[in-house]
């Protein structure tokens, strides 16, 4: 499970606060989701969770399983089950999709100090679960993200998540920029692998995801803090009245 | 309380990769065999002697001295983006070549000074002749590479001599053939690099000491891949090879170059020169893999690789495709040619250089077209980290008879840090208005999103690295046999080590 505990956070180049103390725990199984006006945070605490540069963690602690991740490198919290589904995915020229997921498939091993896969036994794996979300083999041919569509880049990210079988998936605005198809999608993709055990942070501006991705937990980040939380409920109170209310609620 | 910045780890990391760095050159070990040198510096003596040593026809000797008459008035070139304290050519040795191979030459490989063969084992070459390059398995039970290997001045051994002959390609070091088939030798040297053509290759008419030599005969498909595997060893000692191939009419080989030198102080020179003569139908693929050794992170020390490298397409249709990898060097300084001259003649030239630390590149390709309907494409991909200067320097001259006449160059730089450079200047001559060129080129870095996401999903920093640029050079890589492009690949990551942070 992710425990954070009043994590606050600024920016390294500059002498602003963007997170004033989060509090969150997200158990076995669970799916929580956080929402909030632009600017809230939100984005932030996926990437400090990611380890990535830039940022400058000034209080608190946030521990997977017991793993300091704050601790670790970026490839170190990847290998210890944390996994971001970026929103907007990079492209990388040249590299196939398929070379990108066998190495960090085999990096994750290699870093738990598993066997690796080789390369007949990733393709029957990833043939199976491209299968499974809906994926074109012809995508994994293809080089990383390089000339996908919005839709084919965040099942992309799924398709990674599947492989990678993280136990703490964090979405980062993956409805934005997709149709309504694209993101029933996506959707599925996710729902197909909630299994009970593994645990979602699914970030968004708008309820209509959570249509799609049933939540246990709703949190409303402002302003760097998360000022209510609530059941599945909370997102459609979002939905019909805004931020307003709830923010002016808490003020 | 936990006050720490996100980096930190990160930092901490590539430290300790940049500090085992200088033990990173994988192939910096020297062998310890008794060499026998030829006195210091340069004079007419010297050429007389290494003429001597190689037990040369008169006119080769002749040759050799008039090189060396012109060398003297000439003047080292300082065009190329380049620099590098001045060389001082009485200051090296011109001849080096381990006592065991001196009077009582080896007569098979067998005889040949174990630690000469352990040398070539370490470094992965296989002279026994069962063995593939290491790593690789042979993909239809068959595919055999055929090594020469020179050491400093001189060939060790050549493999697969009997299985070529019945095929009747001529494949052994230039010393060896200039005794046994003297009339080739003297038909083709120097008619594709001319002794005048430039200092270096001039420099090294005067005192090329050995290489290979290759003659494909008329019709005849090389049934191997070729390969000569270049290692100085000696202190102080230049080396200048000479490598000639000749493919007769409808004949075709593929060819392959390895370099490795021993880790030292002090900045060691190579000149050579090579040139490819192809008839009507014929086709030569030619590979290098350069891993000479590019000096320390502080720039001392590493190979001055001034290389000149040309073909001359003389018949019709033929073919030639030039790949190079640049890995090593302190500096380098060549740029393989083509010399369309045939109708409906075709070159082509895929490059990868890379420069970290501090090595300078300044690499590229010549296409000329003389003949109708003939064909040149450029792909090149330079990649610059640490503070390496990279430079793509490239002709493309269509004549005045060359009708129809098609190039198309893609130029690439790839920036790693920002205290790294990447150049690139085309030169484009058109004297025939129905001649086509095309030219592209890109800057680009390799960003830390690109990095971040890769880590993301497990991936430590280095390989990161590796995987964005090894993308970045796929196109070369596929040019590459399929023995060497899996080595390429692994080297492509090595030589990058350190490279980010």
């Amino acid at each position: 499970m992710l425990i954070i505990k009043n994590l606050q956070v600024g920016l390294e180049e500059e002498d602003k606060q963007i997170l004033k103390g989060i509090n969150l725990e997200i158990g076995e199984g669970e799916v929580h989701a956080i929402m909030g006006p632009n600017g809230s945070g939100k984005s932030t605490t996926s990437y400090v969770l990611a380890g990535k540069d830039g940022y400058k963690v000034t209080a608190g602690s946030a521990e997977l399983y017991g793993n300091d991740l704050l601790d670790m490198n970026p490839e170190e919290r990847a290998a210890a089950g944390l996994f971001l589904a970026f929103q907007y995915p990079v492209e990388i020229p040249g590299v196939g999709n398929m070379t990108f997921l066998r190495t960090a498939v085999n990096a994750q091993r290699k870093a738990r100090g598993e066997e690796e896969l080789s390369a007949g036994q990733f393709l029957k794996i990833v043939r199976e679960k491209a299968k499974s979300l809906k994926i074109d083999a012809d995508m994994l041919k293809r080089p990383v993200n390089v000339g996908f569509s919005g839709g084919e880049k965040k099942r992309n990210e799924i398709l990674q998540m599947a492989m990678l079988e993280p136990k703490m998936c964090v979405l980062d605005e993956t409805d934005s920029g997709l149709d309504v198809d694209a993101m029933k999608l996506v959707a599925e993709g996710v729902n197909a692998l909630r299994d009970g055990k593994r645990s979602f942070l699914v970030i968004t501006h708008y309820q209509r995801l959570l249509d799609h991705i049933k939540p246990d937990v709703v949190h409303i980040m402002a302003d760097g803090r998360i000022i209510k939380s609530g059941g599945p409920e909370l997102a459609l109170e979002v939905e019909e009245n805004g931020y307003a209310d709830i923010l002016a609620e808490v003020a | 309380m936990t006050d720490m910045i996100a980096k930190d780890g990160v930092e901490a990391e590539t430290v300790a990769a940049v500090k085992s760095l200088s033990g990173k050159y994988k192939y910096g070990f020297s062998t310890d065999v008794e060499i026998e040198y030829a006195p210091l510096g340069l004079n007419e003596n010297i050429v007389r002697l290494i003429s001597d040593k190689n037990e040369e026809p008169e006119w080769m000797l002749e040759w050799r001295l008039q090189a060396f008459e012109r060398w003297k008035q000439m003047k080292e070139p300082e065009w190329a983006m380049v620099d590098y304290p001045k060389i001082n050519f009485q200051d090296i040795y011109y001849y080096a070549r381990p006592k065991s191979m001196s009077e009582e030459k080896p007569k098979s490989l067998d005889d040949v000074d174990p630690k000469l063969l352990e040398t070539y084992a370490k470094l992965g070459i296989p002279l026994k002749e069962q063995a593939l390059l290491a790593g690789v398995e042979a993909p239809e039970g068959e595919r055999k590479v055929a090594v020469d290997a020179v050491f400093d001045s001189v060939s060790v051994g050549t493999t697969f001599q009997k299985e070529l002959k019945q095929a009747g390609v001529i494949f052994m070091s230039i010393s060896e053939a200039l005794k046994e088939h003297p009339e080739l030798v003297k038909k083709y040297i120097g008619s594709v690099v001319p002794q005048s053509d430039n200092f270096y290759a001039t420099l090294n008419s005067a005192v090329f000491s050995d290489g290979s030599f290759v003659y494909i005969p008329e019709g005849v498909k090389c049934p191997m891949e070729l390969s000569t595997y270049f290692r100085i060893n000696a202190e102080n000692t230049g080396q200048f090879e000479r490598t000639l191939i000749i493919a007769e009419k409808g004949s075709s080989v593929s060819y392959l170059e390895g370099c490795t030198a021993p880790q030292r102080d002090v900045a060691q020179l190579h000149a050579a020169v090579v040139e490819l003569v192809i008839l009507e139908d014929a086709e030569i693929k030619y590979s290098t893999v350069q891993n000479w050794y590019p000096g320390d992170e502080n720039g001392k020390g590493g190979i001055y690789n001034f290389v000149t490298k040309r073909a001359d397409c003389r018949g019709d249709r033929a073919k030639v495709m030039w790949t190079q990898v640049e890995t090593g060097s302190a500096v380098t300084w060549k740029y393989p040619s083509c010399i369309l001259r045939g109708d409906y003649s075709q070159g082509e030239f895929y490059s990868i250089a890379i420069a970290n630390n501090m090595q300078q590149a300044d690499t590229g390709t010549k296409m000329i077209h003389l003949g109708k309907n003939t064909k040149s494409r450029i792909v090149s991909k330079g990649i610059s980290a640490g503070k390496a200067q990279n430079t793509y320097r490239g002709l493309v001259s269509m004549h005045p008879k060359a009708s129809n006449a098609r190039n198309y160059t893609q130029c690439d730089s790839l920036l790693i840090g920002d205290k790294c450079g990447a150049h690139t200047v085309p030169y484009i001559e058109v004297k025939n208005n129905t001649a086509r060129v095309e030219h592209e080129a890109t800057t680009s870095k390799v960003d830390d999103d690109q990095l971040f996401y890769c880590r993301q999903r497990g991936m430590d920093e280095e390989e990161a690295v590796a995987l964005v640029v090894n993308g970045f050079c796929k196109e070369v890589l596929q040019a590459l046999p399929m023995e060497f492009a899996m080595e390429a690949q692994a080297l492509v990551a090595i030589s990058l080590e350190g490279s980010v942070g």
